[in-house]
């Protein structure tokens, strides 16, 4: 394998791993916040043990965020130096900025509140919380509006250095892109988290093995209804950001859509198998008008194919490849990506109605679908990423920069292949770790630590370990 | 402002987020290393491990902001240091991650072999980068093979140098005592009394190697070409401070020893930085190579932006990061309550 394709698929690993972790931090961190809240506002015991039970979930994956973290923020400058310096003007101060308002808080107040419950005041202590998910989620959005200017850059102008170079610091932050992309991702991430609590819940609840079980009733409650709203919303934004793919980057609508011919009015494709080397699809089973619909909510409507886009882009930039490399994982993980949401929905729609007539709990195989259903988000939320960012190939930056200019010029083959299997390996062997440990404790029936009556500080365990 | 005064402003700031990063992150990168020596049984190895466990983490971030401000104010420095220093970057990068991990996974399993596991990961992902990032110091000060596309042309083992060698030693021993002072003011029992010993035997091999270390930057390096003010100031306030830490270790005043050593770290990265100015990466390969923070920057517009901003945050974030340094300012002992 070539160097550029080594870059790639190190990226490709190494980005979608660090997702996995990224969007439940964000998304159980409100939820957690939320748990002390009502915590500290009710003296309710049961929402201290919630906010404990679900706290120490949260941090085993905030760990490991945050170190898949790093090789991100050092990858741009390892495999991709020319394209570092190519965007550095604009790019890397949403990067530094990120550091600055959201690593800090995040790192210092998550250590604050780990380490703080006996040493702050109640509100302090929650405020330490709040602080850690408002950072991190404010850390999304300093990283989206980074992507954001690789989707669709604005604000910008090319020196006669050559490089991109920032003229508008405004623009750049409220790029439309970045102002659909957000709410959809934070929102994506409170789907995870929501789902990921009612799951565990729904466990114990199937179980009914733990000491106490009225504690994953609430959560349950909790989880399926910003279950529900949160899932709902992503949807919604989802939908408007493919309304403006159709008009910033109708190639990769096309190839989200397999779309081979432009078509007025365009069908929805529901399956296709496609063949890639003709660029033509070989089964099709489509809604007529449905794309159009989709697209500017009439029923006609010009979407433009593969092949009329490829033709136009050769005229306007000159001869080349510009169409993504692989059309059926563009064309796949969009389809994952809907109906997974879709199905997330239904699932947590079913369980609020079977909740609020008291039936959930009898319910035994929707409570098995629920535990499986934690991992619709994480599906949802790779094959979101592969679209954005495979769709946009074989840009790197969106009309400006191709990915074969981007990729560092002194960095071997050899280098890049120590690197990409030594990342893999180490990752493999902490998704080990962290899987491992999340089950331990989301599987604890807590019986050793409390009776009936759900403990508050236990200086039992002050060295045996609880964490 | 103009664009000079900006570039300059920048090359400061990032001096002081490197800053920032030597005095904190070194102690924790010596906590790490001195684990396996001064805690012999779970119960100990426990107490070294929470002595830094509310802080490690907002540490390391003074250098991810470092790595931050570095891409958005010189993106061409960030460039040709990154993809030039690969493999120590690589290695840096594995370490953190385990470190990192092995903080928060460690205790949350009883099992011994889970424990030691994770144990040798805090070993080794102090060790690597308290290592490396010496290494890479003597590099910077030394130069890089960088050719006139500004890419390094090097390979990894042209890092390997013994004057780059002994920085990697220097930082890794100077951290190591920086961390066992940090230890001695926040544990108590046995782990103290081996820490202060180790703090007596550790003391002169350190001054040694830094003065080592400064003899052979007369002759690797420019640094005593043409002396500048911030070169004499950091060069006296790191002799001063190492030696200061001396007179307290051997006098017992160990919180006053490790002011030494934070004035020490102070003085060496001033040290280095105003050796380096107007450079950012010297080029063995002829002076006309060299990145500067000129050829290397911003633009004047990107520069003006992120000053605003920087200059803004900077004191929250010092009010805030001190503010914990008092919440969690006990000391250790057998009877407090361990997260980690």
């Amino acid at each position: 394998m070539d160097a550029l394709t080594l870059a790639r698929l190190q990226f490709g690993i190494t980005t979608v791993y660090h997702f996995f972790f990224v969007p439940l931090s964000i998304g159980l961190a409100i939820i957690v916040a939320l748990m002390q809240t009502q915590y500290v506002r009710t003296g309710n015991e049961k929402y201290k043990a919630m906010t404990k039970f679900w706290g120490k979930l949260l941090l085993i994956n905030f760990a490991m965020g945050v170190v898949t973290g790093i090789v991100q923020e050092f990858q741009f400058g390892m495999n991709w130096s020319e394209y570092s310096r190519f965007v550095g003007d604009i790019f890397g101060a949403p990067l530094a900025i990120e550091a600055l308002v959201a690593f800090f808080i995040e790192s210092t107040f998550l250590g604050v509140w780990i380490f703080g419950w006996d040493k702050l005041g109640k509100r302090t202590h929650l405020l330490a919380i709040w602080l850690v998910a408002f950072s991190s989620t404010l850390s999304s959005f300093w990283i989206l509006v980074a992507n954001s200017f690789m989707q669709n850059p604005v604000g910008y102008r090319i020196a006669e250095s050559g490089r991109a170079e920032m003229t508008d610091f405004i623009a750049v932050i409220t790029n439309p892109n970045v102002l659909l992309q957000f709410p959809h991702v934070v929102l994506g991430a409170l789907t995870t988290g929501a789902f990921f609590v009612l799951g565990i819940s729904a466990y114990h609840l199937l179980r009914g093995r733990h000491a106490n079980l009225a504690m994953f009733q609430t959560s349950a409650q909790i989880g399926m209804v910003i279950g529900v709203i949160a899932v709902l919303a992503t949807m919604g934004f989802g939908h408007a950001q493919g309304q403006r793919m159709a008009d910033t980057q109708p190639m990769k609508l096309a190839s989200a859509e397999g779309l081979w011919q432009s078509e007025d009015p365009a069908g929805l494709s529901m399956f296709q198998i496609g063949n890639e080397a003709e660029r033509t699809s070989v089964i099709n089973i489509r809604i007529p008008s449905l794309l159009s619909f989709l697209s500017y909510n009439t029923a006609d409507g010009m979407v433009q194919g593969i092949n009329e886009l490829q033709a136009q882009y050769e005229a306007q930039y000159g001869p080349g490849d510009y169409a993504p490399p692989a059309i059926w994982l563009t064309y796949w993980s969009f389809r994952a990506m809907v109906g997974a949401g879709a199905l997330m929905f239904v699932l947590g729609g079913l369980s609020f109605i079977l909740c609020r007539t008291n039936r959930l709990n009898q319910t035994k195989w929707l409570l098995r679908l629920l535990v499986l259903a934690i991992f619709l988000p994480y599906l949802a939320n790779s094959t979101g990423w592969m679209l954005t960012e495979v769709g946009r190939q074989p840009w790197i930056v969106q009309g400006l920069m191709t990915i074969d200019q981007a990729v560092s010029p002194n960095v071997t083959v050899e280098m890049l292949a120590i690197s990409l299997v030594g990342f893999t390996l180490i990752y493999g062997l902490l998704m080990v770790a962290d899987v491992y440990l999340l089950q331990k404790f989301a599987r604890d029936t807590g019986s050793e630590s409390s009776a009936p009556a759900p403990q508050t500080d236990q200086p039992k365990t002050a060295l045996k370990g609880a964490y | 402002m103009d664009y000079q005064t900006l570039q300059t402003l920048w090359f400061v700031l990032i001096a002081v987020l490197f800053t920032g990063f030597f005095l904190l992150e070194g102690y924790d990168y010596g906590v790490g290393v001195l684990l396996p020596f001064v805690s012999k049984n779970d119960a100990e190895r426990r107490m070294v491990i929470n002595a830094i466990g509310p802080f490690w983490d907002g540490n390391e971030v003074w250098l991810l902001t470092a790595g931050g401000a570095i891409f958005a104010a010189f993106p061409n420095w960030y460039a040709t240091l990154f993809s030039g220093f690969y493999l120590a970057l690589f290695l840096i990068l594995i370490a953190l991650i385990v470190r990192g991990v092995a903080f928060e996974f460690r205790s949350k399993d009883e099992n011994p072999r889970w424990r030691s596991l994770w144990d040798a990961a805090l070993f080794i992902g102090s060790f690597l980068p308290a290592l490396l990032w010496g290494v890479a110091v003597g590099n910077f000060l030394r130069g890089v093979a960088i050719d006139a596309s500004m890419t390094v042309v090097g390979s990894f083992f042209d890092l390997l140098n013994p004057y780059a060698l002994l920085g990697g030693v220097l930082t890794l021993t100077l951290f190591t005592l920086h961390g066992a002072l940090f230890l001695e003011l926040k544990t108590d029992g046995l782990v103290r009394e081996r820490v202060q010993k180790i703090t007596r035997w550790l003391w002169l091999p350190v001054t040694v190697i830094a003065l080592a270390f400064v003899g052979y930057s007369a002759l690797e390096t420019d640094m005593f070409a043409a002396l500048n003010i911030v070169e004499i100031l950091g060069l006296v306030g790191a002799v001063a401070g190492l030696l200061f830490t001396g007179a307290m270790i051997f006098t017992k005043r160990f919180g006053r020893a490790f002011l030494g050593t934070g004035i020490t770290l102070v003085g060496t990265v001033a040290l280095v930085f105003a050796t380096l100015f107007p450079r950012v990466l010297p080029s063995t390969l002829g002076a006309e190579f060299d990145l500067t923070i000129y050829n290397a920057s911003s633009s004047e517009y990107t520069l003006g932006v992120m000053t605003v901003i920087a200059l803004t945050l900077v004191p929250v974030i010092l009010a805030y990061q001190a503010w914990t340094y008092w919440v969690f300012r006990k000391r250790l002992t057998a009877q407090s309550h361990l997260e980690y």
